[in-house]
């Protein structure tokens, strides 16, 4: 298990290198010459230079690379190359609020799609399951901002059950900051909903059709314990599908969060791919790269518990 | 299986029928397909269609109403939604098709070679598409959207180059499980080259998926455009509909109806998409959906005539007695009948063997016996008796109460029937604690001393280990243990050596006989191997078509066999066969004639 | 029918050794096995799961790589035949798989099926269409069965199909690999004699790879015995499935239940003497 455990790190830290890495080289040739972006179109040829040398631009990329990697890897992702605040000040002002509601988005997922994928699973021809049908095959498709388009206008607007736009800081007040995110996390959850039940029922159907379930029945164990070894066996693809999940709700929040006006990574984001802000987009990838990589650790630590055989590979 | 002549009646396979046909019988894809249709259509014709140049600004239209000449009124900047949505169309679809084709170029062929070839190329590719989907990727989308200035077809591409992963391992996965049949093994023993071989066998498997796969592509596409353009990133100069959406957004506390138009419009086209994606998929998908409990098949007919087997012993003898069983499957074609009134009953001390060929209704008519037939099917029989008492008319958890007390069940393959997520030692422990009331340490106790009682010499090892850890003998005996752990009266054993090795099944045969003698236990085996019903039955019932043609004891069933299939079926048995040379010495002494 | 001892002999397998990964570790399928094969001959390879004798067809027919030892085919080395040199193989080396359903490519028809061989030898469309209905009346199926899809038939005719698949290119050698094992008895002992009948009209030699004793008794002239990776005894027919000397094919044939009670009874007593008590009863 400790090997396991090792290896699990050991490639997530890989991915990490690599990911970023080809971020950094991805934007810089991308972007090429931010300084048009950052001082307008008005400005001369030599207040271009000036401002590639005081960021350091007209050096080679490998060691501007070596540079912000140097300082990355000790939690320093530099300067905003617009307002020269420190970049990790800025992020971490913001993640608390992407990552409530993300993570409110991830539980809710978790476990309303637990509990409809069970009820679907064991009644798998009833009126809810033929709903949860229908709902998967539309809300799959349908991108997070049109679905807050609408609770907005419905429960925000309509209704005026929750404000429609706006943060609230859990240290400020606990359900402002509940009122707050629940219309976000609902808009982002519930794709995420339907993935996760539809993909349960279907491992109920798969697994129910198989031979030791017939034999646990026949041992005399009662429905109920039939059920948890069926959801146990059924779980390790829904647990892969909310681990994929996580990251569509990573890129989604961005979206989702301008249209609630939250004050998240998302309009950050918005806001220095704009000016071809590449440190702070740097910083950004990091972060939610590293929150993704510790996301399929878990994951994998779950699924190695859940089945067995995953332990020894 | 049987090897008879053809069927008259050849139902028609799902090859043979194009998918597009099948699919035009179903309403909901139908309907889905008109609506992408129509807004093909209208993409390709808008500027036919159009009343207005989408561009052209009138500030007397600045938010107005709908009105006549004006279908949906004017945006904040003065420009005919109308004109502007039916050129929105056009644009949403150009960038859902090329995310796909970028999707497809880019996913579908690297995971068609990773799936043929594996090796070093395989693991490469999975690690990329693994890395790919790890990467959030709206914020990639955005340092490109940075770079290029927007530009529509590159950030589409991107797009594409994000769905690549959903490709890959769809077609990877689609590929290995053709390339895993003996047929494409068969296809290189028959000297067909590699490429002759994938376009021959892998492409065909993999072409429906990549079509399911894309409708839903596109849909998500379709999303991710519209969120950029909604962002403000990539709209260039053409209507889209996400800006669109986005002013609508500005405005939407005072004219909510800008909002509502590109909304619903993407909406709708999105579910069209999806509609028709989840349509194709059940069509082309062998997936079983399960019947619904209202179509669960009507009770079979009960046809006095039709009553098969013979009944030997007194009903308060017998530890189990059946009469007149029928079990009906539902089909896609209509209910089918699988045991037609069968009656058999075994004593106490008893070995019962139920012989027959695949498809004889031997395995069905053991599992109504015990109330274990899938939702699909449906038994009913005159009575039921276990140990004297009838059980027939019992409510279903009653009757579930004599499984694994009364009835222990040993199960065909063993590696299937053990769950794989739990040791050994919690599958017997847990029926012995739920269904038996021991404490936890009398379960354990017990469950060690039956895995000795069966032959398994190293308990401690077994119980703590996984099922794919042990062998399938050892699995077969530690189901054996299972199923008489509970101490039954009556042990129902369905194929129980078919799946082992020769030198395992006379090992577990052994062990069935001693068990049975030593608990006393009636012990009905099903079986199609005439060399086991030799070995361990007291009579016999040879099953086909769901009857029981011919029931005896053992010695008579082999020194005179009263129905001539029972005849045949012994002699198919070859253990006793003519051999290879006195085959060749007949043949030649005949002539070597061939085809006699 | 038989070969003579003293011609070379079709198939010449010496010393082969095929090893396995598994991830870090490699597995020893088969240690050294030899064995030959004679023109018109069936040569049986008998032995449980993990004995080595489906590794050693696949080997033969290139389908796993050869870690030492070599394998001649009618006189030349075929042991590494890669790419163009392994398909011309084809036209002598052919195949049986054991699983009737998924030995064919359920989209295609029969008639594309049994056509793929030739058409990817270069024989015409009119060629291959006579070729493909001769070997379906070789087989005994109808001449309508081109234009059917595999899964319109049973497990005993879809063997039948991938007998003619295998017959078509008229080779001179066909590995079955376990072809009847999947099949009910009545059904098996049809295929079986159909087996002995094309090898009569065509004189083809088998590789005959069946874990079952009783069918390898039926159709094959010799019979190696598997164990292990290791061949433990090979000779005539009726020397192995009667009197085996060595003490695993004695185990192998007395665990086998025959059908007849009395002697079947006989046999487990034998069994019995050369086994331990399986254990001892529970309280």
């Amino acid at each position: 298990m400790i090997k396991f455990t090792l290896r699990r790190l050991l490639s997530g830290a890989v991915l990490l290198l690599v990911v970023t890495s080809a971020s950094f080289f991805l934007a810089h040739l991308a972007i090429g010459d931010p300084t048009a972006g950052l001082l307008g179109d008005s400005a001369t040829p030599a207040q271009r230079a000036a401002l590639r040398e005081q960021l350091g631009l007209d050096r080679a990329l490998l060691t501007q690379f070596w540079d912000w990697f140097s300082h990355a890897v000790q939690g320093d992702f530099g300067t905003s190359w617009r307002n020269f605040q420190p970049i990790s000040d800025q992020i971490a002002l913001r993640v608390p609020v992407t990552l409530s509601v993300v993570v409110a988005a991830t539980l809710l997922a978790a476990v309303v799609g637990l509990a409809v994928g069970v009820a679907t699973g064991l009644r798998p021809s009833g009126i809810l399951a033929r709903g949860l049908k229908l709902a998967s095959v539309v809300l799959f498709a349908l991108p997070g901002f049109w679905v807050s388009l609408v609770l907005v206008m419905v429960f925000a607007i309509k209704l005026q059950w929750f404000p429609a736009v706006g943060y609230v800081p859990l240290v400020h007040s606990g359900t402002g900051w509940l009122r707050s995110i629940t219309l976000p996390s609902i808009a982002l959850a519930l794709g995420a909903i339907v993935m996760i039940a539809e993909q349960l029922r279907n491992g109920f159907l798969q697994v129910n059709n198989q031979d030791f379930v017939r034999t646990l029945r026949a041992r005399g164990l009662s429905s109920r314990r039939v059920t948890l070894h069926v959801l146990r066996n059924a779980s390790p693809a829904a647990l892969t599908v909310l681990a994929v999940m996580f990251v569509g709700l990573l890129g989604g929040a961005i979206v989702v969060e301008i249209v609630f006006n939250l004050p998240g990574i998302g309009s950050l984001t918005q806001s220095a791919s704009q000016i071809g802000d590449i440190p702070v987009l740097l910083g950004l990838t990091v972060v939610t790269v590293v929150f993704v990589v510790v996301i399929n650790f878990l994951l994998d630590l779950v699924l190695g518990w859940v089945n067995p055989k995953v332990r020894e590979q | 299986m049987t090897d008879a002549a053809f069927p008259a009646d050849i139902t028609p396979s799902p090859g043979k029928q194009g998918l597009w046909a099948r699919y035009l019988r179903r309403p909901a894809g139908v309907a889905a397909l008109a609506v992408f249709l129509l807004v093909v259509l209208v993409g390709l014709f808008a500027p036919l269609i159009a009343p207005h140049d989408p561009n052209f600004v009138d500030f007397a239209l600045t938010q107005t109403p709908p009105a006549p000449g004006h279908l949906m009124g004017g945006d904040s900047a003065g420009r005919d939604i109308f004109s502007r949505l039916l050129f929105g169309a056009r644009t949403t679809l150009y960038g859902a098709a090329v995310a796909c084709l970028a999707g497809v170029a880019l996913g579908v062929p690297a995971g068609v070679a990773a799936g043929y070839f594996g090796g070093p190329a395989d693991r490469i590719c999975s690690w990329i598409s693994d890395a790919a989907q790890s990467v959030p990727g709206m914020i990639v989308l955005l340092i490109v959207a940075a770079g290029t200035g927007g530009d529509f077809t590159v950030l589409m591409v991107t797009v594409g180059a994000f769905m690549a992963p959903g490709y890959y391992r769809m077609s990877r996965s689609k590929t290995l499980a053709v390339r895993n049949e003996p047929y494409i093994d068969a296809a290189r023993v028959a000297g067909l080259t590699h490429t002759k071989i994938l376009y021959a066998h892998v492409l065909r498997a993999v072409h429906a998926p990549v079509i399911i796969q894309s409708a839903l592509t596109a849909g998500v596409a379709m999303g991710m455009q519209a969120g950029l353009q909604f962002l403000g990133i990539g709209t260039a100069s053409n209507p889209n509909w996400g800006q669109m959406m986005n002013d609508g957004f500005r405005t939407m506390l005072t004219h909510p109806l800008i909002l509502l138009w590109p909304s619903a419009a993407l909406g709708v086209t999105i579910a069209a998409l999806a509609f028709m994606g989840s349509t194709l998929g059940d069509l082309v998908s062998v997936r079983t959906e399960p019947v619904s409990r209202r179509a669960r098949p009507a009770a079979p007919p009960r046809d006095e005539g039709a009553r098969s087997g013979d009944l030997v012993h007194a009903v308060e003898d017998s530890a189990l007695r059946v009469e007149n069983l029928r079990v009906t499957y539902r089909t896609p074609d209509g209910d089918k009948q699988v045991v037609r009134g069968v009656c058999l009953d075994v004593a106490p001390g008893e070995v019962l063997g139920i012989v027959g060929e695949s498809g004889s209704g031997k395995s069905q008519t053991v599992f109504s016996t015990l109330d274990l037939l899938p939702a699909e099917g449906h038994s009913t029989a005159d009575g039921v008796w276990i140990a004297g008492r009838p059980v027939g008319d019992l409510p279903r958890a009653k009757r579930h109460a004599l499984l694994g007390t009364r009835i222990g069940y040993v199960p065909q393959e063993p590696m299937s029937n053990l769950d794989p997520c739990y040791t050994i030692g919690n599958q017997l422990v847990e029926p012995l604690r739920a269904v038996h009331e021991l404490s936890k340490d009398e379960a354990k106790e017990r469950a060690r001393a039956i895995l000795v009682r069966v032959g398994i010499t190293d308990p401690e090892r077994v119980l703590a280990s996984y099922p794919h850890q042990i062998s399938g003998g050892m699995a077969q005996r530690v189901l054996i243990a299972g199923a008489v752990a509970g101490n039954p009266s009556l042990l129902v054993a369905d194929e129980p050596t078919t799946a082992l090795d020769v030198t395992v099944q006379a090992e577990v045969l052994e062990l069935l006989r001693e068990l049975q003698q030593e608990y006393g236990m009636a012990l009905v085996i099903v079986t199609h191997n005439f060399g086991v019903v030799a070995d361990i039955c007291d009579r016999v019932a040879v099953m086909k078509d769901g009857k029981i043609i011919e029931t005896g004891p053992v010695d008579q069933i082999f020194t005179q066999p009263g129905d001539p299939y029972t005849a045949e079926l012994i002699h198919a048995s070859q253990d006793d066969t003519e051999s290879r040379a006195e085959l060749d010495a007949a043949w030649n002494k005949a002539g070597r004639t061939v085809r006699t | 029918m038989k070969t003579e001892t003293n011609e070379t002999p079709l198939l010449a397998v010496d010393n082969l050794v095929v090893d396995y990964r598994r991830g870090r570790t490699t597995f020893r399928a088969l240690k050294g096995v030899s064995m030959t094969i004679g023109t018109g001959e069936c040569v049986g390879l008998v032995g449980e799961s993990g004995s080595g004798k489906s590794t050693l067809g696949k080997a033969i027919l290139g389908l796993t790589d050869v870690t030492s030892g070599s394998i001649t085919f009618d006189g030349s080395p075929i042991t590494h035949l890669k790419g163009a040199a392994r398909r011309r193989l084809a036209a002598d080396l052919q195949v049986v798989f054991q699983d009737p359903y998924g030995s064919l490519d359920p989209t295609l028809t029969v008639g594309q099926i049994l056509a793929e061989p030739l058409t990817a030898a270069g024989t015409s469309r009119a060629d291959a269409h006579r070729a493909v209905a001769e070997m379906l009346d070789h087989v005994r199926l109808p001449a309508d069965t081109v234009t059917r899809y595999p899964s319109e038939f049973s497990g005993g005719q879809r063997q039948r199909i991938a007998i003619a698949r295998a017959l078509v290119r008229r080779p001179r050698l066909i590995v079955c690999d376990e072809p009847v094992s999947a099949l009910d008895l009545t059904t098996q002992a049809a295929v079986i004699d159909l087996f002995i009948d094309i090898q009569r009209e065509t004189g083809v030699s088998y590789l005959f790879v069946s874990h079952d004793l009783g069918v390898v008794r039926r159709i094959c002239h010799r019979v190696s015995v598997m164990y292990r990776g290791e061949c433990v005894e090979s000779g005539p027919n009726q020397t192995i499935t009667r009197n085996p000397e060595h003490p695993y094919t004695r185990r192998l044939l007395l665990a086998s239940p025959v059908a007849d009670p009395a002697r079947q009874a006989e046999r487990r007593r034998s069994w019995l003497g050369l086994q331990s008590p399986t254990g001892s009863p529970v309280p």
